[in-house]
């Protein structure tokens, strides 16, 4: 037994011999250069990176976050120095005012400014007041996801959230921001708002919500109501698209009283090692055939209206979802980061909620 | 005796610097968010906060069903152990790895399954509609939380007692029932007492991680019940509160001194019946 | 006779429910659908797309490399402080068991972070030797904790009689003391092991640009959707290792 019990552990040592002749054998320098980048999970084609690295001879380090919330402690720590970065919006101007970002010189980004239509940079200016920092890399809405099949009338409003019949089949977003935007916004408020009571009537309401909502979830929206778990669901307009493909019954509709127009930019670090290649990087990234691959790949909208042009598919250049005229929507924002003591207001009214 | 003293003091050393470096260190930046405001300034309405309406409900629910996972790992797993320790000497090692295998697929992927299970349109209802069965609908209940806690920790639970069950000599149990007690009695003068140690180990080692969880909350209770551990977490990923975080999570130490407090009481009853 | 049968439905039910969802997982990984909920036709073309995947394979290797080395030095450490630990008096032992349940106990980014901080405090440059260290970490106390209930069983006077044989201590420790404690201490690696390939939260925060492990990159997809390659590479590891135990434990016995 105890012969046996020694093999056991022989296994993992052969492995280990396996790891250092096979795994390692990577370290070779690289003349031009590397550049840092720290992006949200699966939200590149991998196949840019390579014609990136093929046509620069510049060497791409590639790293990932999960939200911009584990993402803003490692940058500001320093752990790491990234160069260039892929945050949202609010989180691009808390980093502003953290005096984490450098500002960028668009010279060496002539595609950005060529490419990146006017009304994504007017929306930037909401988080980025002289478009200084950041370079529109995608965006979407955030509206209602609802099957044909489970529900009998027109939906175009929030307020179909707050209906009896739908119980135990909505589901809503577990993230404080994007909750309580639906809250406020259901009562005619602005989703940036810091008024105690405004926020204290957005909180009831969404207690009023809660037993009619099935799962709080963020990214679980997509899978379950492709399964059919449920009739509606607050979704990501860039989820949207896969989605329908998926399930054909589905349908995405952004509500009347607005919604929530997000943007995620590249931006660069201030103590960025690498500040040049970075935005050899974010220019190659604004090219039209590389923002389309992009596009292809993730399916979130691009701000890149050259790229947009080259979609051969009429449907989805023009798809509403994907490219939803803007001017035709009222009371459309974008968030802002409301400072310290508004985001403990917003997060103890969550909690109130939550443990209602 | 004096040689003895010293080797052991050589021997606990490269844990202790360890601890100290790596476990005391962070530990004590836990003190200082918890204690501080985000001026510096010391507080102590971190820790108090706890007794909100809303964060002394989580705990006690995060108690509740903590407690209640462990009772079921423990009630589940203490018979199991005793089968496979029974079982022939060579297939020890076989059967531990076969407990921990599931384990080696990720933790997420591994829930994740578990709600493709449990959904309403999910595999288990489709097998049980197909036998014209009444469903399961326990998916985002509290039901589907203690279910995910005893699926993710119940190896955590085999195995210690498997481990201490195993240590105990087939002689003293051949004793006893020679002297004429029945299996009833021996199992609770032998059997169970000599396996406490590993009890203890189980219950630290299922309740202390139940007690912190929030991913399986968030994925099989639909976030719909708020969990001690889905407050500390949301504090640090979403709110970025860190001192209230901390604040929350050495409230959660008071569990281990008692942890510690427990086991000390019930180490000198294991070490005494054993001698 | 029924007795034994009793005890094997217990195991089977037991099984079933261990297993079910890895029975899951492993369909998944046959199904054309990218998604979980849907049932889209047979496939076998994650399981070919994946031996593409350069970034899956380096990460997978990542992953084991860490896990392996971070349990068995764990073990090491593990298994000294047990014995030291066995040795103090009973108040100092209460004491450092009690920081040993600490990192089981702190939520895992209070660790993450507070490791991070450390390490830049000390200058220590982030990648493979920064997720080592952190995984050492938090894998000692799980080693200490399938040790420990072994060590409080061992009977003292074994040992102290093969040193009066004239045993050295090491010569007695590895004839005597070790045997016994064996089986802890294969489950404590084992443990360790299993808890170093699901961490995702520590390595988030201790590891360098460009380091990957399984769990870093199966959390970071979460928001675009879990590739099916995953479901593909997690049956392939769990038949693998599967052989392997069948294998070892159907191999001809030898002697000890």
């Amino acid at each position: 037994m105890k012969f046996r019990i020694s093999k056991l552990f022989f296994l993992p040592i052969c492995a280990i011999f396996f790891l250092f002749s096979s795994g390692c054998g990577n370290a070779a320098g690289n003349e031009n250069g590397e550049v840092v980048v720290y992006n949200w999970g699966e939200y590149l084609d991998p196949e840019a990176i390579s014609l990136f690295e093929e046509e620069t001879g510049i060497q791409v380090i590639y790293d990932e976050f999960e939200t911009n919330e584990i993402m803003f402690p490692k940058v500001e720590a320093g752990a790491t120095q990234y160069d260039v970065i892929c945050p949202s919006d609010y989180m691009i101007q808390k980093m502003i005012e953290n005096d984490l970002l450098a500002e960028l010189n668009f010279d060496n980004i002539p595609n950005a400014k060529a490419n990146i239509g006017t009304q994504y940079w007017d929306r930037s200016e909401e988080f980025d007041p002289d478009n200084k920092y950041s370079v529109p890399y995608c965006w979407g809405t955030v509206g209602i996801l609802y099957n044909k099949t489970m529900v009998d009338e027109p939906i175009d409003s929030w307020t179909v959230l707050w209906d009896e019949k739908y119980q135990d089949n909505i589901l809503m977003q577990d993230s404080v921001r994007d909750a309580f935007m639906v809250g406020l916004k259901l009562n005619g408020y602005s989703m940036n708002s810091t008024d105690a009571g405004e926020l204290e009537t957005a909180k009831n309401s969404l207690i009023q919500q809660k037993p009619l909502v099935q799962a709080y979830v963020v990214d679980q929206v997509r899978d379950k109501m492709i399964g059919n778990e449920a009739a509606i669901g607050v979704i990501y307009s860039g989820e949207a698209i896969y989605t329908q493909r998926e399930n054909p019954d589905l349908e995405y509709v952004i509500p009347k009283e607005g919604t929530n127009v997000w943007i995620d930019s590249w931006v660069i670090a201030k103590n960025a090692p690498n500040k040049e290649n970075g935005e050899k990087f974010i220019d190659f990234m604004c090219r039209p055939e590389i923002a389309l691959m992009n596009f292809e790949y993730i399916t979130y909208s691009t701000p890149n209206d050259a790229a947009r042009d080259l979609i051969e598919d009429d449907d989805i250049r023009n798809s509403p979802i994907a490219f939803p005229d803007l001017n035709q929507f009222q009371n459309l924002e974008t968030f802002q980061y409301l400072g310290e003591e508004a985001d403990q207001m917003y997060n103890s009214l969550w909690k109130e909620v939550k443990s209602e | 005796m004096k040689n003895n003293r010293l080797t052991g003091k050589l021997l606990s050393s490269p844990y202790i610097v360890w601890a100290v470096i790596f476990i005391i260190v962070p530990l004590g930046m836990v003190f200082y968010y918890g204690l501080t405001d985000k001026t510096g300034a010391f507080t102590i309405d971190n820790i108090t906060a706890v007794m909100s309406a809303e964060h002394a409900k989580a705990l006690w629910i995060s108690l509740g069903l903590s407690l209640i996972s462990t009772v079921i790992c423990f009630f589940l797993a203490y018979p199991l152990a005793m089968i496979l320790a029974n079982m022939n000497v060579s297939q020890h090692s076989f059967i531990v790895l076969i407990f921990i295998l599931p384990m080696w697929m990720n933790f997420l992927l591994r829930t994740l399954a578990w709600q493709t299970l449990l959904e309403k349109t999910g595999v288990i209802n489709n097998i049980l509609s197909f036998f014209h069965l009444p469903a399961l609908n326990i998916i985002n209940t509290p039901y589907a939380i203690i279910l995910g806690m005893v699926y993710n920790f119940l190896p955590f639970m085999v195995l210690p007692i498997y481990n201490s069950l195993v240590k105990i000599d087939a002689n003293v149990v051949n004793a006893a029932k020679d002297l004429g007690a029945n299996n009833i009695q021996t199992f609770f003068k032998i059997t169970l007492p000599l396996s406490i140690p590993g009890i203890i180990s189980g219950i630290t080692m299922v309740f202390i991680p139940a007690l912190t969880t929030f991913v399986i909350s968030k994925l099989l209770g639909g976030s719909k019940i708020l969990l001690i551990g889905n407050v500390i977490e949301e504090e640090f990923t979403q709110a970025g509160n860190w001192h209230l975080g901390s604040g929350l999570s050495i409230v959660l130490m008071v569990f281990i001194i008692i942890n510690m407090a427990a086991s000390a009481i019930f180490d000198k009853d294991g070490e005494g019946s054993f001698l | 006779m029924m007795k034994i049968t009793v005890k094997k439905i217990y195991i089977f039910l037991i099984f079933v429910f261990l297993y079910a969802p890895i029975a899951t997982l492993m369909a998944l990984s046959f199904n054309a659908s990218r998604t979980r909920s849907k049932w889209g036709g047979f496939t076998l073309k994650w399981y070919i797309s994946l031996f593409d995947n350069r970034e899956i394979m380096q990460a997978l290797w990542n992953t084991l490399f860490i896990a392996l080395i971070s349990s068995l030095t764990a073990v090491v450490i593990g298994a000294i402080a047990c014995i030291a630990i066995h040795k103090m008096g009973k108040r100092k032992r209460a004491v450092i068991m009690g920081i040993t349940n600490i990192p089981m106990l702190n939520a895992d980014i209070v660790t993450g972070i507070s490791l991070m901080l450390l390490f830049i405090s000390f200058g220590v440059k982030f990648g493979m030797g920064t997720i080592l260290l952190a995984h050492i970490t938090f894998n000692i106390p799980y080693v200490i904790l399938c040790i420990m209930p072994r060590m409080k069983q061992l009977n003292p006077s074994t040992y102290e009689a093969a040193l009066d044989l004239g045993a050295s201590p090491v010569h007695a420790f590895f004839k005597v003391v070790f045997p016994d404690i064996f089986p802890g201490v294969l489950s404590g690696f084992l443990m360790a092991f299993t808890m170093s390939l699901d961490d995702f939260i520590i390595t988030h925060f201790t590891k360098g640009a460009g380091v990957d492990t399984l769990s870093t990159k199966i959390y970071t997809e979460v928001k675009k959707g879990i590739k099916p390659e995953m479901y593909a590479l997690s049956a392939i590891i769990f038949v693998t290792v599967l052989l392997l135990l069948f294998l070892i434990n159907k191999a001809p016995k030898e002697k000890v």
